[in-house]
């Protein structure tokens, strides 16, 4: 059995224990998931660890096949390349993080570790999936217990109408990508939804072009919805701000990426006539992202509704990326896309945990909080720098590449970008931390206290993995190149013309070591 | 002998026995009748199993066919009709008068339903609907001292009267043009008859009289209604089997009998599913009382369904079939939980739910299960369902892209289903104010019904792959290969 089976397997087992225990057990349960989230995050990191001497079939690694309805051309089919493996790690992280915050959980905890346990599953086995209808099913999975945690455990005044606006945006972006799906499996006529042979058949066979049309645009905006692409994000900060912080965590890290590597796994190399018909309209709509989401975080007196604002504006950048088919830019675009998922949980998480001391999270209330938490005070400044893109934070290694990958392909998009990441992050970052943290003592907030030791671990966790992949973004781009550059000879195999290899030296010297 | 009516023979016996055992059976006694009739329908579903499901012939002159198909409808009314008795059992101590006749027309209908899948020739499909519609009128008004079940079976006899005057008129005119009612030489009358607009007109009104059987636009203004004010077992076998009855009879007449007019009308039943689907989700909406809530869910079902008959291929088919197997199990799920909690409140209302986890959390868990099937959400029945019905039409969407519009309304239809069908789950696990927290009993009967329909939806969803099996091969007894080669060629 493959590890990856364990790395989805541990919390989908977590959850059938919960679903055993009687619900006063109240710490029994919350160990179940602990256990469950934690043995997943040490397969996943063992399985990163062997990535490279790993051997490989068709381009994936620790691949398991078993037919499951086969009638459909449908299998239980998971396999890493150097696209998901980080994000697999990243995901595992976030996951026990997610985990471990979930103690500001009082009432209905035995529903709530259940649910969260089978969310975890869910995105784990959505990003190690090669067959698309598994893919979706996974995230299916994950996506409704969303929906419930927000609706049950969820905060503030707008909590059902976040609820609603969250499911109806999500559901409707699901399941317009379902029905792109289903039509690629269709009209590709290779009677299988397995992605190695989907993608060796239309290799041979390619789509008509007007079935390209229609299917990519389907999937471009049915994920797009599902990624926050602006002008279809409205969801993302309302319900960020609504919805449990592990609930949060979880979301805005990992569960939302699912559309952007459904765009780089499945849209992309399998619709490249189609694709490129819609390069121009990405690369404009990430800026409507970077930009226009930047300068409504700049507004923001919420800083929960601040940090959901600018994850939908950093969403921007890996747009730009995949709309730039440079290996660079993809590369980079995927490098944004980990060094998020850590980012995000992290902003969310400590904002989850002042909320807990100060029942609010209004930025004109608080001040003064660096000298009573100073280790939350100093995570949430590192977290602020992280978001706009300070170098040594892994975010900075991805933006920058993305900038470069796609300067050629946009210039002046890219040009904006860049003004939009470092003008517009750096003033609602700063202005967030000054008003927050630093300023007179507020006797408001004496009794506020900083995290313990276990407290502090989910926290320590995410920064250390920032860090990490910042000071050595080797560790991931040397996996996810090669991917890239495999994925973008079929996406770019219209314009051959394209460097695809002479960029080779330029992501190397970008390394920043 | 030519055995292929004898299911329908024996369900005959097995009502006419129920019959004369209820007139020596002591009034005490008579509730136990339901045992007798589960147990006989039991043996009648084993014996189906072992009858031959890759032959098919007709018999009385073409009248009925028994093919893989008809086989495949036979099973699900018989299983159907099992899982109803034990409903009906569960129910029986709310009904005052005759509970043996309630199982006796129980199983009239079913027989009624087993011709309906064998019915080909249009005289046969009257008559087996009828033989389902007049039993079901009196099963709809058998609380006769509820004023809401006499209402119900009132509307239902006005409208299905009317309904069924419609469909003997289309009939009349079918038979004046073409000159036969049996739908192999209603295929050949169909192709010189095709701009016909007497024939044209009598088809239609058919085609109507089936919508009306099976809720659809512009025929399902008494389902909200009869669902709501008849018994609850009754109105699980209505939503089950009558509808299912009203498909087999729709794809076998538009298959078999009318193929050319049938491609010729699939922007009508296209249209049909869309407005459908939309009128169902809709006034869903709003509804408080679960019964008319299932009521208008049962109509965007039937709009569900309408899509695979309007694609009149073997997947589209199969997927019909398919839906209609994960439908029975959660179907029956929910109106199991209904029956047992309105038996303790009276009263039907969404607010019976609060506190439901606290109470009985099997029975929460059940009805939460079952509402998150029909939302067609992993890892259960409906999602599977949903999947094989867009599956179907995207196949054909190349060809005619009316099909994407319709598929966009299927999607928005979900997605308001999802909101009302949470609703329902909300109500249970964290709904405000409970006031009785005492617990629920469920009985023996009750609870098996409720944990094969659990099983059924689970499995259905995680292991479909040899239900597919069966209700693919159902459909290949249907001649679609005109349509699917021409959508090969096109390719």
């Amino acid at each position: 059995m493959s590890p990856l089976t364990y790395i989805l397997g541990f919390p989908f087992l977590a959850a059938l224990v919960i679903l055993l225990i009687p619900k006063n057990y109240r710490f029994l349960i919350r160990s179940v998931a602990l256990v469950g989230s934690f043995l997943s995050l040490v397969v996943a990191v063992s399985v990163f660890a062997n990535f490279g001497s790993a051997p490989a079939i068709d381009g994936f690694k620790f691949q398991q096949m078993v037919p499951w309805i086969e009638r459909a051309g449908i299998s239980y089919h998971v396999g890493v390349d150097g696209i998901n493996i980080g994000i697999i790690l990243m995901a595992a992280v976030v996951a026990f993080a997610a985990t471990a915050m979930a103690r500001e959980i009082k009432s209905n905890e035995k529903e709530f570790y259940l649910l969260l346990m089978v969310m975890e599953g869910g995105i784990l086995g959505a990003f190690v999936s090669l067959d698309l209808f598994l893919f979706y099913f996974f995230h299916e999975l994950a996506l409704v217990p969303t929906f419930i945690m927000i609706g049950i455990w969820g905060r503030g005044p707008d909590k059902n109408y976040a609820t609603f606006n969250i499911t109806i945006y999500l559901s409707l972006g699901a399941l317009i990508s379902l029905i792109g799906l289903i039509a690629l499996y269709v009209q590709s006529g290779a009677n299988s939804f397995d992605l190695i042979v989907l993608t060796r058949h239309i290799q041979q066979n390619p789509l008509t072009l007007a079935s390209q049309q229609v299917i990519f645009p389907l999937l471009l905006f049915g994920f797009g919805i599902l990624v926050s692409l602006w002008p279809f994000h409205t969801w993302a900060p309302l319900g960020y701000g609504a919805a449990p912080t592990s609930t949060a965590m979880l979301h805005a890290g990992v569960l939302k990426k699912f559309g952007l590597y459904g765009l780089i796994r499945v849209a992309m190399p399998l619709l490249p006539e189609g694709a490129s018909t819609w390069l121009n309209v990405i690369a404009i709509l990430a800026l409507g992202n970077i930009v226009f989401c930047g300068w409504v975080a700049m507004r923001q007196r919420d800083l929960n509704l601040l940090i959901g604002n600018s994850s939908v504006a950093h969403m921007g950048f890996i747009f730009l990326g995949i709309a730039s088919l440079t290996t660079v830019g993809v590369t980079g675009a995927v490098v944004v896309m980990i060094a998020h998922g850590f980012l995000a949980a992290l902003a969310f998480g400590l904002n989850g945990y002042l909320y807990n001391q100060t029942k609010t999270l209004n930025i004109d209330e608080l001040g003064g909080l660096l000298k009573k938490m100073p280790f939350i005070g100093t995570a949430m400044i590192m977290a602020m720098m992280a978001g706009c893109g300070l170098p040594g934070f892994a975010n900075f290694a991805g933006e920058a590449l993305v900038l470069f990958g796609s300067w050629k392909a946009f210039p002046v998009v890219t040009g904006i970008a860049i003004w939009g990441a470092l003008v517009i992050g750096a003033v609602y970052m700063l202005r967030a931390v000054r008003n927050v943290l630093h300023g007179p003592d507020d006797p408001h907030w004496n009794e506020v206290k900083d995290a313990g030791l276990w407290p502090k671990i989910p926290f320590v966790l995410l920064i250390v993995a920032l860090l990490t992949f910042g000071f050595v973004p080797r560790l991931l781009t040397e996996k996810i190149e090669p991917a890239v550059v495999e994925l973008l000879k079929m996406a770019n195999k219209n314009k051959p013309a394209n460097p695809t290899v002479a960029v080779h030296g330029q992501i190397s010297s970008e390394n920043f070591q | 002998m030519n055995s292929s009516y004898i299911l329908e023979l024996l369900v005959c016996g097995l009502g006419l026995a129920l019959l004369l055992i209820d007139l020596w059976t002591p009034t005490v006694h008579k509730q136990k009748l339901g045992y007798i009739a589960a147990a006989g329908l039991l043996t009648i579903l084993g014996f189906s199993f072992f009858m031959d499901a890759t032959v098919s012939y007709t018999s009385f002159n073409g009248m009925l066919v028994y093919d893989p198909l008809a086989l495949f409808f036979k099973r699900f009314f018989l299983s159907a009709a099992v899982l109803v008795t034990f409903l009906a059992i569960d129910f029986s101590d709310r009904i005052s008068h005759g509970i043996g006749e309630y199982y006796s027309l129980l199983v009239f209908a079913l027989a009624g339903m087993l011709f309906a899948s064998s019915a080909n020739d249009l005289i046969m499909v009257f008559v087996s609907l009828e033989l389902i519609t007049v039993t079901f009128y009196v099963l709809t008004s058998f609380q006769h001292k509820k004023t809401a079940s006499i209402e119900a079976g009132v509307k239902y006899l006005i409208l299905g009267a009317l309904s069924s005057g419609f469909m003997v008129y289309g009939i009349a005119l079918v038979f004046g043009t073409a000159n036969t009612t049996e739908f192999s030489a209603l295929k050949a009358a169909a192709i010189t008859n095709s701009e016909n607009p007497i024939f044209l007109m009598g088809l239609l009104f058919v085609i109507g009289g089936l919508a009306f059987k099976i809720a659809a636009f512009p025929f399902q203004l008494w389902a909200p209604d009869v669902y709501q004010g008849s018994p609850v077992p009754t109105t699980a076998f209505l939503a089950i089997g009558s509808k299912a009855a009203g498909f087999a009879l729709l794809l076998r007449l538009l298959c078999t009998g009318v193929p050319n007019i049938a491609e010729h009308w699939n922007t009508l039943l296209i249209g049909m599913a869309g407005v459908t689907i939309l009128y169902g989700n809709l006034c869903a909406i709003p509804q408080r009382n679960l019964k008319r809530l299932l009521g208008y869910s049962s109509i965007a079902n039937a709009g569900y369904l309408l899509i695979g008959v309007s694609v009149l291929s073997q997947a589209g088919i199969s997927a019909v079939l398919y839906y209609f197997c994960g439908y029975m199990f959660t179907l029956i799920a929910a109106f199991g939980v209904i029956s047992i909690l309105s038996k303790q409140n009276d009263s039907e209302d969404i607010s019976i739910l609060v506190g439901l986890n606290q109470r009985s959390p099997f029975l929460a868990a059940t009805l939460t299960l079952a509402m998150v099937s029909l939302a067609g959400i992993p890892p259960l029945a409906g999602f599977f369902g949903k999947f094989l019905l867009l599956s179907s039409a995207l196949e054909r969407a190349p060809l005619h892209p009316a099909y994407y519009a319709l598929l966009l309304i299927a999607i928005i239809g979900v997605v308001i289903s999802i909101y009302y069908y949470f609703g329902v789950v909300r109500a249970i696990y964290w709904g405000k104010d409970p006031g009785d927290l005492s617990p629920v009993q469920v009985q023996m009967p009750a609870r098996i019904a409720l944990v094969l329909s659990i099983v059924g939806m689970i499995y259905l969803g995680l292991l479909p792959d040899r239900a597919l099996k069966q209700s693919q091969r159902a459909s290949s007894s249907l001649p679609t290969s005109a349509i699917v080669h021409k959508a090969a060629a096109a390719h």
